[in-house]
């Protein structure tokens, strides 16, 4: 049982939820840049939500399946096909033995995430089937998926056979989620964030333009972390701290005074001082955030933060539930 | 003790104030709150990221809601266990804590010590001269990061010391033992890097298939012996 992809596109790679417990050893937590956009797309497929699935970048993938699967994929605004048929996020799909799923290049956000019934199988090393390409570990041997790459998918479970008598004809499913996970990529958009540890180091007005000012994003971006241009943000003390704990979400800022908001395959630990840290519910929008992009930040609570991550973690388990009556 | 969010889920505990005065103590405060906080379980915390003054403590929301927080006070509850576990930790003896030694074989030559040269020039001494005191001191590891199972090493001698490159390059090879400022480290993938690159061991510092990954861990004691490049050799057969 196994996939074969004929074109990897720009960047694909093997993600799951990521990889804790080894920061301590340096470990990223790596893992799919939005994983609620992969959670989601799973309990579709009839997975787990921790399932294996792939992280597309800048789509360019297609892929042909060994037997019977069902697809979901989300994220940014891509033109997916099942076959010759349009695949709109958020809805299961069978796509037979032979046929092929495609994902053109983005009209907007530059990320996807598939998740495939039965998950990609390889092998989880330090707990998680990522790929941490950084460090050459974990997914495909720690490397992006390559044209014509075949890779093992486990099998189909109960709940995607269900699924798969039951799209027979109709091939796509006419259901999707009831909240917008599916598509973050929106233009200009405003991130949210708390205040950072280091605040005190820069000088007031630094901490009003990270407020009030745009950035754009710089071609020099990755998984690591998205680079900003702007007005520079300078510091009230030039030296560099010693290091400690950083973490996605983090922004960091080196001495040229250009921010750089940490992503999931940042470092455990870092030197520069940290301005802010962006909430966990809108690190899926950073996530579809493309070179040129303007972005902007707007400071809110911690009490705020919390209430918005409970308020989606709610509103997935409500779904989950809601979601049984198509697998019986 | 200072304790700040480090973003929606995750605090910073700042352990101790001050680093240089007696960074032997500073590692002890810490790895003994990182114990403390382990043996705390406190609901809803993920895992912990020691480093040289600071525990970072990383714990999901949702749980510790789950587990009695309000919504309101998410922070303020984790905040209360830690300085809980904290105060307990306090009634005990917080003695040095003896990481395991381990001895790290250096092949001096040439061809792997890119840097040697310019840091013999700097430290106005012979290049063996600089081998001969970095293999003389015991160092403790301090944290691990940069890449996985890099160690930053304590006790350099103050002779070698030497900042960074101006131009970090783009690409260490792994094994590389070099000097960044008062501290020596090893790469253990090939990555980029800006410290003056002295050596290579042919041990390896990460191998993601064991548990633990990395060969050191903070608190570990490391010593290197200088090795031929016929015994470099033996040991990557």
């Amino acid at each position: 049982m196994s996939a074969t992809a004929f074109r990897a596109g720009f960047l694909t790679s093997v993600q799951d939820l990521g990889r804790t417990g080894f920061r301590e050893f340096g470990v990223s937590l790596g893992g799919a840049l939005d994983a609620h956009a992969l959670r989601v797309a799973n309990l579709l497929a009839g997975n787990e939500e921790s399932a294996a699935g792939l992280e597309i970048t800048f789509g360019g993938l297609r892929l042909r399946f060994a037997d019977d699967r069902i697809v979901v994929w989300g994220g940014g605004n891509f033109d997916a096909r099942s076959g010759s048929t349009s695949l709109p996020a958020g809805h299961p799909a069978l796509v037979r033995v032979g046929e092929e799923f495609s994902i053109d290049s983005p009209a907007g956000g530059c990320r996807a995430w598939l998740a495939i019934s039965g998950g990609i199988d390889v092998p989880a090393v330090l707990g998680s089937r990522s790929g941490d390409l950084r460090a050459g570990f974990g997914g495909l041997t720690g490397r992006p998926v390559r044209d014509g790459e075949e890779f093992p998918l486990g099998q189909n479970m109960a709940r995607a056979k269900v699924l798969i008598e039951k799209l027979r004809t109709e091939k796509i499913a006419r259901w999707k989620p009831p909240h917008d996970w599916s598509s973050p990529a929106r233009p200009a958009p405003v991130l949210r964030y708390l205040g950072g540890v280091d605040s005190d180091h820069f000088v007031e007005s630094a901490l009003q333009l990270f407020n009030d000012e745009g950035f754009f994003v710089s071609p020099d971006s990755d998984r690591m972390g998205i680079r900003l241009d702007g007005p520079p943000l300078e510091r009230s003390h030039d030296v560099d701290l010693l290091s400690e704990a950083v973490a996605p979400g983090t922004v960091q800022v080196p001495p040229s005074g250009e921010p750089i908001l940490l992503l999931n395959d940042c470092q455990t630990i870092g030197g520069y001082p940290k301005i802010a840290h962006v909430i966990t519910v809108d690190l899926p929008v950073a996530a579809q955030l493309c070179p040129g992009d303007r972005v902007r930040f707007s400071k809110v609570s911690i009490r705020d933060a919390h209430a918005l991550l409970l308020e989606r973690e709610r509103n997935l388990e409500q779904f989950h539930r809601g979601l049984e009556s198509h697998f019986k | 003790m200072e304790i700040t969010p480090l973003g929606d889920s995750a605090v910073l505990i700042r352990v101790v104030e001050n680093f240089d005065d007696a960074p032997d103590d500073a590692l002890t405060q810490v790895l003994a709150t990182k114990r403390a906080l382990e043996a705390a379980r406190i609901p809803g915390v993920v895992e912990f990221a020691p480093a040289y003054t600071t525990v970072a403590l990383f714990y999901d929301p949702v749980r510790a809601i789950d587990a009695g927080a309000s919504v309101e006070n998410v922070f303020e509850w984790i905040e209360q266990r830690i300085r809980r576990a904290l105060l307990e930790m306090e009634e005990i003896q917080t003695n040095r804590i003896e990481g395991s030694l381990v001895e790290i074989p250096v092949c001096y030559e040439t061809e792997f010590a890119l840097d040697l040269e310019h840091v013999a020039r700097h430290a106005g001494v012979h290049w063996k001269e600089v081998v001969d005191l970095h293999c003389a001191a015991e160092y403790r590891v301090h944290c691990v990061g940069f890449t996985p199972g890099f160690p930053f090493l304590g006790g350099l001698s103050r002779k070698i010391a030497i900042p960074r490159r101006d131009v970090p390059r783009k690409e260490i090879p792994a094994g590389s033992v070099a000097i960044g400022g008062m501290q020596t480290g090893i790469y253990p993938i090939k990555s980029p890097g800006g410290w003056n690159v002295i050596g290579r061991t042919p041990r390896q510092l990460f191998d993601p298939q064991k548990d633990p990954p990395a060969l050191l861990r903070a608190g570990d004691r490391v010593r290197f012996r200088s090795i031929t490049r016929e015994e470099f050799e033996r040991s990557t057969m």
